[in-house]
């Protein structure tokens, strides 16, 4: 992933392990898409189900 | 009110997924159907009347888009999510208060007409921003944002399906239903508030690509004045008409291609057709817009616009000959209508710069709600002329397939059509000696 770079930007320190590279809490960036993602996969998995029936039939 | 400027350090990755929390919310539009049923048998509505608040909505999309672009412009994305979410959450609310009370206008007026500003406020809110945060890839980034307008229909119809299934058909369970949509959907969209930030001002992101037309930049009213526009606008309406016209009736279309053959096509496996339809259409947004920033916008459009063509030829030519033939056929059309959706705000960026690319993005999709009317239109009226005329299967639909060759072909042409924007269109830029980015000059306040 690559993240805007700033001069203020912390440096990568080793308590910084959990932060991406410009400094955003990495957990904040995998909650973000995970809350987006869980629902899109919900709806692929009914999509493939459905989608089974034209073999199927 | 100005845009929320990111803070040293935010990362760009954080933007799609504000992006998408809206477009999956108000993709929910595209999965009404679920509600069709229940509305008639509860209120007594004949189909007409149960898909008045949907098409409202499309209505209020376009038109919210195309005269709300300049205000998103101006007061950043934040401003537009917080307006989607408003107006989304509370058409559900006015629709659920309608169904509790069995007064079917406030269904249409609150899901059809607030829901549908909404809608359009919704589509086009993250488009400029995540040009913004990821200049060297514009396509797969509003393609990521744009793939999550069809996702949201996917999403929306098994669990309002559910949903309904638990609270009942009746209008008390609509009414239930509706509630919880507005809710939840109020609670969904509220990340993408929260997390949009349009990149500081004084820094790009990354460095951008090649930049195509030398940091061009050109205001929306000056744009819908150029000739670019108006052929990106017909390559639209063409790209949409030719993949709506299968979408639209892909269901009995498919049944009728295989009625007299030895594999005729049974309910549930058309259903099962309709399903992959909506992955192609899925998967051409964030493949064929990724696609689009290594060879090009006016590349891409050949290939959706040419290859559309060869395959429409196919399918009226050997498509009742082979079922494989047919399927694959329509999922390359599909795949193409999806990926017209999501590259044309790249297009627009490469010709007319980031500076109201949004607003410009809004009128544009003007195109798109004449080509909601005209596919339907050319598929429908033209099966039912032939029906009467006595044909059946497969010959319903060659006239309208070679109508669809004509207009990809009309498209084609008007990509080719496409030039740089003359310089007497662009905006005087003071900063642009300054900077070589091409950063919103607001966004430096």
């Amino acid at each position: 992933m690559t993240t805007p770079s700033s001069p203020s930007s912390p440096p990568d320190l080793p308590h910084s392990r959990l932060r991406s590279s410009g400094g955003t809490p990495i957990p904040l960036i995998a909650f973000a898409w995970l809350w987006v993602g869980a629902p899109l996969c919900y709806g692929l998995y009914e999509l493939v189900l459905k989608a089974k029936q034209l073999f199927a039939g | 009110m100005s845009p929320p400027v990111a803070p040293p350090g935010w990362s760009r990755w954080l933007v799609p997924p504000a992006a998408l929390s809206v477009h999956l919310s108000i993709g929910q539009a595209y999965a009404w159907s679920v509600f069709k049923p229940p509305l008639e048998s509860a209120l007594g509505l004949s189909g007409t009347q149960s898909a008045l608040p949907f098409q409202l909505g499309i209505v209020m999309l376009g038109l919210s888009a195309a005269f709300g672009g300049t205000l998103v412009e101006r007061n950043g994305p934040r401003w537009a999510m917080t307006v989607a979410l408003v107006c989304f959450s509370t058409g559900f609310l006015i629709a659920s208060l309608g169904a509790a009370t069995e007064q079917y206008w406030l269904i249409v007026f609150g899901y059809g007409f607030v829901g549908g500003i909404g809608l359009g406020i919704g589509y086009i809110s993250p488009v400029s921003t995540l040009i913004k945060w990821f200049p060297d890839r514009p396509g797969m980034a509003t393609g990521i944002a744009i793939m999550g307008f069809g996702g949201g229909a996917l999403i929306a119809s098994p669990w309002s399906a559910q949903m309904l299934k638990s609270f009942g058909s009746d209008s008390s369970g609509i009414a239930l239903a509706f509630l919880v949509h507005g809710l939840s959907y109020a609670v969904f969209m509220t990340l993408g508030v929260l997390l949009v930030r349009v990149p500081r001002g004084d820094k790009p992101p990354v460095k951008a690509g090649p930049a195509p037309l030398d940091g061009v930049q050109v205001s929306a009213n000056s744009a819908v004045r150029t000739p670019q526009f108006w052929c990106l606008w017909v390559v639209l309406c063409m790209n949409v008409t030719a993949g709506i016209g299968i979408l639209e009736k892909a269901a009995p279309m498919i049944t009728d291609f295989f009625a007299d053959t030895s594999t005729p096509v049974s309910v549930s496996a058309a259903a099962g057709f309709v399903a992959l339809l909506s992955a192609a259409n899925m998967a051409g947004r964030i493949g064929w817009s990724s696609t689009s920033d290594l060879i090009g916008r006016k590349n891409i459009y050949r290939v959706y616009l040419g290859v559309g063509a060869i395959m429409y030829l196919l399918i009226s030519q050997f498509g009742d000959s082979s079922k494989p033939l047919f399927i694959v056929c329509a999922l390359v059309i599909l795949s193409f209508y999806g990926g017209g959706f999501a590259t044309i705000p790249a297009y627009l960026k490469d010709l007319f710069g980031t500076y109201q690319v949004g607003a410009i993005h809004g009128r544009l999709l003007t195109a798109w709600s004449t080509a909601g009317v005209l596919g339907p239109l050319i598929v429908n009226w033209i099966a039912d002329r032939q029906k009467e005329a006595g044909k059946h299967g497969a010959q319903l639909y060659d006239t309208s397939f070679l109508i669809m060759i004509g207009l990809l072909v009309v498209g084609f042409v008007a990509n080719e059509l496409v030039r740089p924007v003359h310089a007497r269109h662009h905006i005087p830029a003071p900063r642009e000696a300054a900077d070589d980015d091409s950063v919103q000059p607001q966004q430096s306040a």
